[in-house]
């Protein structure tokens, strides 16, 4: 059985930072219906920001907050720049900017830091903890308490807050959300802000343990989806639980069947959630009467 | 409260509205009647910010508005109910009327809201439903009270007898009236012209993108024309 428990320990850490990704794109989803494949590289950058900030002397948190903070302020840009102006066009052609926007991000990276893997310590140690004959890495709590705070944070921000409220308004129709006064432009802004600020986030917490470098973020943005997909675009409690559940479903194949198929699971996974529950597990069903 | 002069608006290469020429006063309940197609909808389209304006100005309380955007018209005091079903489908009934005071956030929110509620009480029963569940002339009422949630000085009405059972259409209009009890000056837009008419101080008459004819409301009704054009009499 410790076997067992292994498999299930680091699927959950992986599945906490799917999740992580996963929690980045609900926001824009929410208040878009774009799907930001960016999203991947907001984490990459995270963890890269955070790298080159304290090689250069900065104590760890600080070099992490400046990541979250230049991070957010890229994904404002990535509006200002490239969606806003795209404004009316098809949710296809915005997520085809995404795509883009991604590639370019890498390509500047590359540019702008280097091609190597990079790690810095971790925040408690890298002494694992023994749990019934398994071990799990200070870090993977950390990264699991992160995806648990943001999906509580997200939670009552989409049901406690009026601005959380604003954000749904405004994908369910613009129109209507400029005519009760809610300034639309500014919802995206924020939005955009927040979700890479998410995104850096977790790349600041997973970063200890897998390492980072300018093209992490595509494989991250594809997990996420995938999770995503399979959890409910759009609900945080989807993108917490699908996750979770993408991560110890890749953790049961690489520990079962054979580590080669590991990164199949997540795409059998969209395929599956596509034909059977387009919806996914927790997804909104559309009231809409036409 | 409100003039507007020389409005011209197209979509595309398209114009239909020619320069519209109107005024409200503070306290008045205006109309526009007019027949399908005759650019109502445009009209209000551009008053509240959501359609661009390609020529003429629209001063509101003595600013102009015609490069201000829609958002913030709304917090000057013009808020718009507009054509069709146009809320929050995937929110509740109350969510939508909370989202209409977005801009306030005291304690008088859940007092009008109490109030919308006593003006349309098929809602506080449907307060906790997904207003795309809602009947078409639920809907309507639900875009009425969420207007009036906004606090608007100066509230826009298109159409809102629209596909609704000639006993709602009777309460519509009684709603409209009561407004100017609460000091709500009103721009009702309507292709029901008797109906319109009879609640209106004034009225204006428009035919494809032209006000072709105005005056008091007393008088258009009595009109021969507008009996024959539009009154079916
Ligand atoms: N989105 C649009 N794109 C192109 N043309 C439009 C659009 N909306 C309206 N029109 C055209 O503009 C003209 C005026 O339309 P508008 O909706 O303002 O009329 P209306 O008086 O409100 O009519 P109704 O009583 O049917 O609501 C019509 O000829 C219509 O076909
Ligand atoms: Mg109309």
């Amino acid at each position: 059985m410790p076997e067992l428990l292994q498999f299930l320990l680091s699927g959950i850490t992986v599945g906490a930072v799917y999740a992580l990704v996963a929690l980045g794109f609900t926001i824009i989803y929410n208040a878009s219906d774009v799907v930001n494949f960016a999203q991947g590289e907001f984490v990459m950058l995270g963890g890269m920001i955070t790298f080159f900030a304290h090689a250069a002397g900065l104590p760890l948190p600080l070099a992490a907050l400046i990541a979250i903070i230049v991070t957010a302020a890229i994904g404002v840009a990535l509006n200002k720049l490239a969606i806003e102006p795209a404004r009316g066009a098809p949710v296809v052609s915005l997520i085809i900017i995404t795509i883009g926007a991604s590639i370019f991000i890498r390509g500047a990276t590359q540019l702008v830091f280097d091609k190597q893997l990079h790690r810095f310590p971790a925040f408690s140690g890298d002494q694992p903890i023994l749990i019934g004959g398994a071990t799990i890495l200070p870090q993977s709590l950390w990264v699991i308490a992160g995806a648990l705070a943001v999906f509580i944070c997200l939670w009552l921000f989409f049901t406690r807050t009026l601005i959380g409220r604003a954000v749904l308004a405004t994908a369910n129709n613009r129109v209507a959300a400029q005519l009760v006064g809610i300034n639309t432009n500014y919802v995206m802004t924020l939005s955009f802000a927040m979700s890479a600020a998410i995104g850096a986030l977790a790349g600041v917490l997973v970063t200890p343990i897998t390492l980072t470098g300018y093209d992490v973020g595509l494989a991250l943005a594809l997990k996420g989806f995938a999770a995503a997909m399979l959890g409910g675009m759009g609900n945080p409690k989807g993108a917490l639980v699908g996750g979770l559940l993408l991560g110890v479903l890749e953790a049961m194949t690489a520990g079962y069947v054979s580590s080669q198929y590991k990164d199949a699971a997540a795409f059998v996974v969209i395929l599956a959630v596509l034909f059977a529950m387009p919806q996914g597990l927790f997804g909104r069903k559309s009231t809409d009467r036409v | 409260m409100l003039t507007v002069e020389g409005l011209r608006s197209r979509y595309g290469r398209i114009e239909v509205l020619h320069g519209i020429d109107l005024d409200v006063a503070s306290g008045e309940i205006v109309t526009v009647v007019g027949a399908n197609g005759a650019g109502k909808t445009t009209l209000l389209k551009c008053l509240s910010g959501i359609q661009p304006v390609s020529a003429g100005s629209i001063v509101f309380r003595g600013e102009t508005l015609t490069t201000v955007p829609a958002h913030a018209r709304v917090r000057r005091g013009l808020a718009q109910s507009p054509e069709g079903r146009q809320i929050f489908t995937n929110l509740t009934v109350e969510e939508n009327l909370r989202l209409g005071a977005y801009l306030f956030a005291d304690d008088k929110v859940e007092r009008d809201m109490q109030d919308a509620f006593a003006m349309f009480p098929i809602l506080k029963e449907k307060r906790n439903l997904a207003a795309g569940g809602l009947s078409g002339g639920q809907q309507q009422m639900l875009a009425i009270a969420r207007a009036l949630m906004a606090r608007p000085s100066c509230l826009l009405l298109d159409e809102p007898s629209m596909g609704l059972a000639p006993i709602l259409v009777a309460q519509i209009f009684d709603v409209v009236k009561s407004l100017k009890a609460l000091d709500v000056t009103v721009l009702l837009v309507e292709q029901n012209a008797f109906g319109a008419l009879s609640v209106a101080d004034r009225g204006y008459v428009m035919e494809t993108g032209r006000i072709t004819m105005s005056g008091p409301a007393a008088d258009l009704i009595a009109d021969e024309r507008i009996r024959a054009a539009y009154l079916g009499i």
